[in-house]
């Protein structure tokens, strides 16, 4: 499957990636090649075999409902680009999400 | 206002809601940081919640038991094994860049809501509608991090910086999907209303919209009556019941006029501004593909046996609507059995009927003075120690004879003030507040009153029958109120003759 350079320069605003049209044409034969490499499961994948989301099978690996201590303030701010009243200060938001 | 108003002739309103609803678990959904509401920014934190690299998230066995339990209430299928996905996006309140959620297969599938519409018909009589909405689906995901939007305005618009806590993120949530089942703004207010008090009753979430536990986004569309769907919007910032009937009622209305002026609708997000009453454009729609799904490696599948969902059915409480007609078979008015469910009071009113109390009677307090009472008191009814065997008492006495209800109200007042350390009858008789109907004490009283009002006793006896509230008003007066006035007015009419 060959990507064209509208995809690449698609997939990188949704990553927030910045390329330059150089980049794009470069990009797009290598981001195709690695398609095209795991398109090859499609061509081994047998109708009688479940797709699977992960290489080992235990399931409903949970814990109880117990409270275990978070990080310090300080600690976790620490990562902050800007502190502000003890939360994380960001450029002003465009639009919501969620 | 009935749907026939709403929109001009030939228009068919749709709405599809989805409630977002925060359990009340002691941990997040992925972490064991805390879940509590209003503590210091940022205290409730660690590693996984804010995704920092190495950390794993494993799942909260607590969020996925209540999650069951309210997909049964709602009468939805439980599914067999079901998984998480990520669906990515940048926004900052959620640190991680994706937000864990499920995609192709939820944890409950197709479900169904009833609920009770009050109707009334052209001669203004009054009946309830039940109307049955469909639940398409209901996934376990996660909250996601408060903004506070800081700045010239202090709105979103025009803010220059957001101030990021991370307390909420990661707090399980449940998305709850309707189909768009939904033809106007009464029934959207009474789904979410009955999910509202679903909710309370499972005790899975207090479901407080003023504190975000419960939310509601609507999907609006409108269309000529017969015709496909047409092009939705989503309205998001709707903090109220009231504002959800407000918000449909004007986005119908908009997009009509936009149709009819020959426009067309754009899949968009729109924010309702309250004070305002409008919706305005927020952002358009990303494509779902934009937010490229896909499943979440550090998390395995979730099974469901068919032995674990019955054992979670059998937990099921008595819900709301059954508590409702329940009340409603003992003689209780629709209001008032509403209130009592709605308020979480059932629980006071069983124990007041066991004890003897008369439903409607013990309703009537339940539903009526005493609201008010505590309120003044400011405090709830737990706090207040009033018991149902107090209420089934109190009810008793009025009842008998040996309270008024305006003095069986000082009594309750009492009651609070001592925190139900003792029963209504000694509240009564400490106080001094029981009727006096003792024979001989108030024929004292009435012959006393009497005596001293020889001229309206004459006009009484020369016909003029209304005269007599004159000397009852006398009667309590001289006993502070606490006169029978049923006796009081018997004595009266036997002693003037």
């Amino acid at each position: 499957m060959a990507l064209s350079e509208d995809e690449v320069r698609h997939v990188a605003r949704l990553a927030r990636l910045s390329l330059t049209d150089d980049e794009v044409a470069a990009l797009a034969p290598q981001l195709s090649e690695i398609l095209g490499y795991a398109e090859q499961v499609g061509q081994v994948a047998a109708a009688e075999v479940a797709p699977t989301t992960h290489p080992f099978a235990p399931t409903d690996v949970a814990r109880a409902d117990e409270r275990r201590p978070s990080l310090a303030r300080d600690e976790i701010l620490a990562g902050a680009p800007h502190v502000e009243q003890d939360r994380f200060a960001v450029p002003r938001i465009v639009a919501e999400e969620g | 206002m009935s749907a026939d108003t709403l929109l001009p002739q030939g228009w068919e309103l749709v709405v599809g809601l989805e409630v977002h609803v925060e359990l009340q678990t002691n941990t997040k959904m992925w972490c064991g940081c805390s879940t509590e509401f209003g503590d210091e920014p940022n205290t409730n934190v660690c590693e996984v919640c804010t995704g920092q690299p190495g950390s794993l998230p494993v799942v909260n066995a607590q969020a996925i038991e209540d999650a069951i339990l309210l997909g049964l209430a709602l009468n939805g299928g439980v599914a067999e094994v079901c998984r998480f996905h990520r669906k990515n996006y940048f926004y900052p309140d959620l640190a991680k860049n994706y937000q864990i959620s499920q995609y192709d297969v939820p944890l409950i599938h197709d479900g169904h809501l009833d609920v009770d519409v009050v109707v009334s018909d052209d001669a203004g009589e009054e009946s309830i509608d039940r109307r049955r909405v469909r639940i398409e689906r209901l996934h376990m995901e996660e909250d996601t991090g408060k903004s506070l939007h800081v700045g010239d305005t202090g709105r979103l618009h025009g803010a220059d910086r957001s101030l990021i806590d991370y307390n909420r993120c990661g707090i399980p949530l449940l998305e709850i999907v309707s189909r768009p089942d939904i033809h106007d703004p009464e029934t959207a207010q009474a789904y979410l209303r009955e999910l509202q008090a679903i909710v309370q009753a499972l005790g899975v979430s207090d479901a407080r919209m003023e504190e975000g536990s419960i939310r509601c986004d609507a999907n609006v569309s409108v269309r000529e009556v017969g015709d496909e769907l047409g092009t939705r919007t989503e309205i998001k910032n709707l903090n109220s019941v009231r504002s959800l009937g407000r918000a449909i009622r004007y986005e119908a209305q908009r997009q009509v006029a936009v149709i009819e002026d020959g426009g067309t609708i754009r899949m968009e997000t729109r924010h309702w501004d309250e004070s305002a009453g409008r919706t305005e454009t927020l952002r358009v729609k990303e494509s779902v593909t934009d937010y490229r799904y896909f499943p979440d490696p550090d998390l395995v599948e979730i099974t469901s046996p068919a032995d674990r969902v019955e054992a979670a059915r059998a937990r099921l409480p008595e819900l709301p609507a059954a508590a409702r007609s329940r009340l409603a078979q003992a003689g209780v008015v629709r209001e008032q059995a509403a209130a009592i469910v709605g308020a979480g009071t059932l629980g006071w009113y069983d124990d007041a009927v066991r004890a003897g109390g008369d439903p409607q009677l013990v309703a009537n307090w339940l539903a009526g003075d005493l609201v008010g009472q505590l309120a003044a008191a400011e405090v709830t009814l737990e706090e207040s120690g009033v018991t149902g065997a107090h209420l089934a008492e109190l009810v008793g006495l009025v009842a008998d004879g040996t309270l008024s209800t305006k003095l069986a109200r000082q009594v309750l007042d009492g009651l609070i003030e001592e925190r139900g350390a003792k029963t209504p009858a000694e509240v009564a008789k400490d106080r001094g507040l029981e009727q006096v109907s003792d024979e001989g004490e108030l024929r004292t009283i009435v012959e006393r009153v009497i005596a001293a009002n020889a001229d309206t006793v004459e006009d009484i006896r020369g016909g003029n029958a209304k005269a007599i509230g004159a000397l009852v008003g006398q009667v309590m007066k001289e006993t502070r109120g606490q006169a029978d006035p049923r006796k009081t007015n018997e004595l009266l009419r036997e002693l003037i003759g």
